[in-house]
């Protein structure tokens, strides 16, 4: 499955279509999620380097680390540094984002930036349609005959909400696929730091939506100790659930498991053996909540009170009292009634019925007395 | 000798032998959460006082919001530093900041001035302290704590991560680490915990002061959790590793110790 959205990246956008979009989501449960950026961030740089992907270039916008950490991320995985100055640009919005440095160097009066022009940082993260043409300037950039496409990786778009609003960010990613020269999109999205409607508004804008949660939930609302550690092994396996969204409208759900081991994470197909245990472990408790079998069936066996039987039960109670019929116009005479009683008894000796209208339940009692 | 504390140098990486001694290692951010009933306090110590021992080169530059000099100092002298010594030898300097407040905020970029302020201050130590000969000295910069920071920004989250990032900034460009210390327990809303989740999305070590499950005892003061996230390095991947340890805190130190391993 992380296979298939590899593909899906590598393929790209067809004539006319926005390109895909990849959504990866964590949370505090399962803090993999930056592995798992890294993981589709090799794969799409290897593709690229081969050329076996659309993409002939990339642009990774870096708000998380610094440019030189995915420099020796990516020379680790076998990508030579000459070749990724070809096909790599990375937008620098770590090191000084708000422009807080520069401010800085300009009233200490130096005149020697600390970061060079050529290292493609931006200064001021906040505009976001400057953002938008600092990425579309590198990814023009690109050396190649005819239509050069790029592809485009945000390493945290959860730190760029903290520095523009939803619609921006919104609308910056939705320009940014309609370019007829994006490739593909991936970003990273931590879950817990925002309002739901955020999440909700990015996976509606993206193709895949890629989710890594733990095999377990942890207790919700608690921060405990406990939690602490939940978090540590959560964050060496758990489920990665993935939704793809096709062009004709129809959506596939995927679900494999990821492992954190030395390369790095890993996908491999849901174990049945985590499939049960998901499905039947219970958090620990000093009382049970299950019912046993025997308990199970001593519940069935109950008989309730009349009020309680619902109708799937075989009414005990059973009266009719019928106060109108068609030959008699009384409204209420006793001796219409007690006629009507006997008439009623007369045709069936053996059934004497009342018939209780409560609420919006009716309640019957049948006997087989005769002395009623 | 209190060999406890040993206990804690392995959770953080502190062994004697490897390469700054008991300094934390480079471009580490290490958050410290406690609460009202266990103060977390004495592991900021702790880091000092290893820091600046004699088998480490180690430099700290504290952001004393809190408390002032005095009261670090007679807390380390107990703990056998002297940080008087340490600061004539420019191995130790305090950034007194009591008193930090920024105005108010009826000035849009009143706060984030001051806190740009702040953080030019701390980068200019750090460019003196890396341009001196021993250049290759181990910076740890300590917040004490980010709540009071947060009080001072007039309670502005954004601000205060802004200038937490380029803090960051630091352990990646000067290699330096990076120790906050923040309270878990005075945030009522989901609003104000973002701040929390925030942190624990930055840090490669969190470390949580806890009161025990069991109450209140005479000789155990509370439980410690230390997480030690995953860490990719040259594309090989080192394992989360989580250790739980109760506490005592003592007039000369504190006993770290496993659960159930005191009789």
């Amino acid at each position: 499955m992380a296979e298939s959205i590899c593909k899906s990246l590598r393929d790209g956008a067809l004539e006319g279509e926005h390109s895909p979009a990849l959504t990866i989501k964590d949370s505090l449960e399962s803090l993999a999620g930056a592995h798992a950026f890294n993981y589709f961030l090799r794969s799409l740089a290897a593709n690229v380097s081969t050329g076996k992907s659309q993409a002939r270039g990339l642009v990774l916008v870096a708000f998380n680390q610094s440019p030189s950490s995915y420099l020796s991320l990516l020379n680790g995985k076998g990508l030579d540094a000459s070749v990724l100055r070809k096909f790599l640009r990375i937008l620098d919005c770590y090191s000084d984002p708000l422009g807080w440095k520069e401010n800085i160097l300009q009233s200490g009066g130096h005149d020697k930036p600390t970061l060079k022009e050529s290292d493609n940082v931006c200064r001021d993260v906040k505009d976001v349609s400057k953002l938008l043409s600092l990425i579309l300037e590198l990814g023009k950039g690109f050396a190649g005959e005819g239509k050069t496409y790029f592809a485009v990786a945000i390493d945290s778009i959860s730190t760029m909400l903290r520095y523009a609003s939803l619609q921006l960010v919104a609308g910056f990613i939705s320009n940014i696929r309609s370019q007829g020269q994006v490739s593909c999109m991936i970003w990273l999205l931590h879950t817990d730091l925002h309002e739901a409607r955020s999440a909700a508004v990015l996976e509606y804008v993206s193709s895949i939506v890629a989710s890594l949660e733990p095999m377990v939930q942890t207790t919700e609302g608690k921060r405990g100790s406990e939690n602490l550690f939940c978090l540590g092994r959560n964050s060496q396996n758990g489920r990665f659930h993935v939704r793809l969204k096709r062009r004709n409208g129809r959506v596939k759900l995927l679900n494999e498991e990821f492992h954190m081991d030395q390369d790095g994470i890993s996908f491999t197909a849901l174990s049945s053996e985590n499939v049960v245990v998901s499905q039947t472990r219970l958090p620990k408790l000093q009382f049970n909540l299950l019912l046993s079998e025997k308990e199970r069936d001593d519940r069935a066996r109950v008989v309730l009170p009349f009020e309680h039987q619902g109708m799937t039960l075989k009414p005990w109670l059973k009266i009719e009292h019928r106060l109108l019929t068609k030959n008699s116009s009384s409204s209420g005479s006793r001796g219409g009634e007690s006629q009507h009683k006997k008439t009623c008894l007369d045709d069936r000796p053996h059934l004497a019925e009342v018939h209780f209208i409560r609420e919006l339940s009716v309640c019957s009692w049948d006997s087989h007395r005769s002395d009623i | 000798m209190n060999t406890s504390p040993h206990l804690l140098d392995e959770a953080l990486g502190l062994m004697p032998g490897i390469s700054n001694g008991g300094a934390l290692s480079q471009g580490c951010i290490v958050l410290i959460e406690d609460s009202v009933e266990t103060s977390g306090a004495f592991i900021l110590h702790y880091i000092v006082k290893r820091a600046l021992s004699l088998d480490s080169s180690g430099i700290v530059l504290f952001l004393a919001l809190a408390h002032p000099f005095s009261h670090y100092e007679r807390i380390l002298r107990k703990l056998g530093c002297n940080l008087s010594v340490h600061r004539e030898q420019k191995r130790f300097h305090l950034f007194d900041i009591l008193q930090l407040e920024f105005p108010c905020e009826s000035k849009k970029d009143s706060v984030e001035q001051g806190l740009v302020e702040l953080y030019s201050k701390i980068q200019s130590a750090v460019e003196v302290i890396s341009s001196r000969d021993h250049s290759r000295a181990h910076i740890s910069i300590l917040i004490d704590d980010l709540s009071i920071l947060e009080i001072a920004a007039h309670g502005s989250m954004d601000h205060v991560l802004n200038f937490l990032h380029y803090c960051v900034t630091l352990t990646s460009e000067q290699n330096c680490s990076l120790v906050i210390l923040n309270h878990e327990d005075i945030y009522p809303d989901i609003e104000g915990r973002r701040l929390l989740s925030h942190l624990v999305y930055l840090a490669d070590f969190i470390i949580k002061a806890e009161p025990l499950a069991t109450g209140i005892a005479a000789d155990v003061h509370g439980q410690l959790t230390v997480l030690k996230k995953g860490t990719s390095n040259n594309g090989h991947y080192s394992a989360d590793k989580a250790s739980n340890f109760h506490f005592q805190v003592k007039e000369h130190g504190v006993d770290l110790f496993f659960p159930g391993s005191r009789c």
